[in-house]
C-alpha cells in the first residue's frame, strides 16, 4: 500500500546500504531531491543504476557512496564530462568503483525486460561494437525461428526505483508526462518504488485515457518536493536550468570545492530548499 | 562571428551548412547532439522543411526554436509530433528500421568511419574516460545510412581508434557484412574543411569536395591518416546568405537560452 511521507522518512525506509538502486529520469524528471536526501542519510556500497548519470550520480559518486555503477551515458548532457565519475574511474577517487557499460538500447530493453519479468533482454544490438568484449553481460542468442544472432543482456531488477514525477492524485496513483524516458519500466522492474511530486491533487478524473499513470498499488512511497527535479526539468512546471549544468562542469572540476559545493547545498539541505531553485524557471502563466 | 575572415563565413559554418545541405526534406534523421543537432535544424529552417528530426529522447517529429543542450530539453517534447519512452525509441522506431539518417558527432574517427567517443587510452585503465556511446552503438547499425560531422584535427582523426564505441565500416570492404549489419553504415563525413565519402570497394573515406579556400594540404595536416583525395575533386559552395543568416539567428537565440539571458521563454 503506498503511502505519502516526508522524503526523509520515505528514503530511510526504502534505501539501504549495499542496495541495487535506480533513480531515473532521461533528462526530464531526475529525482534530484531524491538523491540528495540519499547522500544526506549517507548510504554506502551502492550500485547505481541510471542510462544516464548526470549530475546526481557525479554527486553519489563524488561523495564515495557507490560501489558499482551500471550505466550507458556517463557525461553531462550537452555541456562534456562527468568529472567527479572520471576521477573515480581514472583515479580510485575517492573510492574505485567497478563499471558496467552498456548502450541506451542495451539498458532501455533491460529496463523493459525488468518491468516484464522477463530474466534477460534479447535485440539486435552491440554489433561491432567495443563495448561487447569488455562487458561481461553482453552475450548473444541466437533466434530459434530464424537463425539470426541477438544480442541478450540480463534484465534489470533494481532493489528500489526513484522517480520524479508531476502529480500524484490522493489515492497515491502517479502521472508522468513529457518525455517519459524510462520511468515506468523503472518503477514496474523495482522491488520498491519512491515517487517525489510536484503536488497532489484530488482525482484525475479528467485526464486522457492514455496518459502515463502508475497506479498506486505499484509503488512504495510518495514524497510532495516541489521543483524536486532541480536543475532537471518538470515538464509543465519549469524549465531546465541549463546555466546550472554549465555551472555543474566548473564545481565538479575540483575535489575541494565539489566538497564546498555539497555541504553547503546539500549536507546543509533540505527537501523543503528545491521550490525556491526553480522560481525563476517556472513559466509566467 | 569574428573569425570569420575574408570569406566571410568560419570553418565550422560551412561544416555545419554542408551537412544540412546532405539532409532531404523526407528524411527521417536521428540526431546526436551537439554538430548534428545544429546541421539537422539548419536543414530544417531552409531546404527541408518537413524533415523528421528524433531525438534519442523519445522525440520524434521536433522542431525546437533554440537548439537544445541535453537530448531531453523541453522544448524537443513541447514541438514534438509525438514523445515516447525510452525502451519504444530504441526498439521500434530505431531497430524496427524506421530511421533513414543517423547524425553522429565523433571524438575519435579512423578512415573506415569508425567512432569512439568511451575512452582515450586502455578501457579498464583511462588515460580519459570519456562519456561513452549513449544511443550511438545501435544508431550506427540500425539507422539506414549514418552521415558523421567533425571539425579536424589530428588528435581526433586518427590512425586507429582506442576504442569501437560506434561500429562503421570496420577494417574496411564487406566487414559490415560479415558481422551481420545489413545496413550501408557511414556514407558521408562533412568537416569544417572537406566533404568526405567511402570508396565503393575499400570503404576508406575519401576527399570528394574541398571547401571554399581550403587547399589537400590543410585536409592533410589536420588529420592523422594519409588522405586519399578524388581524381575529380569538387568545391563545396560557400554558404548563402539566408543559410548564414539561419545559422547564425539559431546559434544566437541559443546561447541566449542556455545562458539563462532568455528567462520566461520556452526553454
Amino acid at each position: 500500500m503506498v503511502k505519502f511521507l516526508p522524503l526523509k522518512e520515505a528514503v530511510a525506509e526504502n534505501l539501504h546500504d549495499g542496495d541495487t538502486a535506480a533513480f531515473e529520469g532521461f533528462t526530464h524528471l531526475i529525482p534530484t531531491a531524491a538523491a540528495h536526501e540519499a547522500i544526506r542519510q549517507g548510504f554506502r556500497d551502492l550500485t547505481l543504476i541510471r542510462m544516464t548519470p548526470d549530475l546526481i550520480y557525479d554527486q553519489m559518486i563524488g561523495m564515495g557512496m557507490a560501489r558499482k555503477i551500471i550505466f550507458s551515458y556517463v557525461g553531462n548532457p550537452g555541456v562534456g564530462l562527468l568529472r567527479r565519475a572520471r576521477d573515480a574511474i581514472e583515479n580510485g577517487f575517492p573510492r574505485a568503483i567497478e563499471i558496467e557499460e552498456h548502450s541506451h538500447a542495451g539498458m532501455a530493453n533491460a529496463y523493459e525486460a525488468g518491468a516484464a519479468g522477463l530474466p534477460c533482454a534479447i535485440f539486435r544490438g552491440y554489433r561491432g561494437a567495443g563495448l561487447a568484449s569488455v562487458n561481461p553481460n553482453i552475450r548473444s542468442l541466437t533466434c530459434p525461428f530464424s537463425g539470426e544472432v541477438l544480442a541478450a543482456v540480463p534484465s534489470i531488477r533494481p532493489d528500489v526505483s526513484f522517480i520524479h514525477a508531476q502529480k500524484a492524485d490522493r489515492k497515491g496513483n502517479v502521472l508522468v508526462e513529457g518525455i517519459i524516458g524510462i520511468q515506468k519500466e523503472a518503477v514496474l522492474a523495482a522491488r520498491r518504488a519512491v515517487v517525489t511530486v510536484e503536488e497532489v491533487v484530488d482525482n484525475f478524473d479528467d485526464l486522457h485515457p492514455n496518459l502515463t499513470v502508475l497506479p498506486s498499488w505499484t509503488i512504495s512511497a510518495i514524497s510532495v518536493v516541489p521543483g524536486g527535479s532541480h536543475p532537471s526539468y518538470a515538464h509543465g512546471y519549469y524549465a531546465r536550468d541549463n546555466a546550472a549544468y554549465l555551472e555543474w562542469d566548473e564545481v565538479a572540476a575540483d575535489r575541494d570545492r565539489f566538497q564546498a559545493w555539497m555541504q553547503k547545498n546539500v549536507i546543509e539541505g533540505s527537501a523543503d530548499d528545491f521550490a525556491a531553485r526553480v522560481e525563476h524557471l517556472r513559466k509566467a502563466a | 562571428m569574428s573569425d570569420a575572415g575574408n570569406l566571410g563565413f568560419t570553418p565550422n559554418e560551412m561544416m555545419t551548412i554542408a551537412a544540412s545541405r546532405a539532409l532531404k526534406n523526407d528524411d527521417v534523421c536521428f540526431v546526436g547532439i551537439g554538430a548534428p543537432s545544429a546541421a539537422c535544424n539548419v536543414a530544417r529552417l531552409t531546404h527541408a522543411p518537413d524533415i523528421t528530426l528524433i531525438y534519442e529522447s523519445g522525440t520524434i517529429g521536433t522542431a525546437p526554436d533554440v537548439l537544445p543542450l541535453s537530448i531531453g530539453d523541453g522544448e524537443l517534447c513541447e514541438t514534438a509530433v509525438t514523445t515516447v519512452a525510452v525502451p519504444e525509441m530504441f526498439r521500434y522506431w530505431l531497430q524496427g528500421g524506421r530511421i533513414s539518417i543517423g547524425f553522429l558527432g565523433a571524438a575519435q574517427l579512423d578512415r573506415f568511419g569508425n567512432i569512439n567517443t568511451t575512452v582515450i587510452g586502455d578501457y579498464a585503465h583511462p588515460k580519459t574516460r570519456l562519456p561513452g556511446g549513449g544511443g550511438a552503438p545501435e544508431i550506427a547499425t540500425s539507422s539506414k545510412e549514418v552521415y558523421i560531422t567533425m571539425a579536424q584535427s589530428k588528435r581526433g582523426m586518427v590512425e586507429k581508434i582506442d576504442f569501437f564505441t560506434s561500429f562503421g565500416h570496420g577494417e574496411g570492404g564487406d566487414h559490415r557484412k560479415r558481422l551481420g549489419i545489413d545496413t550501408a553504415g557511414p556514407t558521408l563525413l562533412i568537416t569544417d574543411l572537406a566533404i568526405w565519402k567511402p570508396d565503393p570497394v575499400t570503404k576508406e573515406f575519401t576527399v570528394v569536395s574541398l571547401h571554399p579556400g581550403v587547399t589537400r594540404e590543410q585536409v592533410q595536416a589536420t588529420c592523422g591518416w594519409v588522405v586519399r583525395f578524388a581524381e575529380a575533386l569538387d568545391e563545396t559552395p560557400a554558404p548563402t546568405e539566408l543559410e548564414l543568416t539561419t545559422l547564425r539567428d539559431l546559434q544566437a537565440r541559443t546561447k541566449a537560452a542556455h545562458e539563462g539571458t532568455a528567462k520566461g521563454k520556452a526553454a
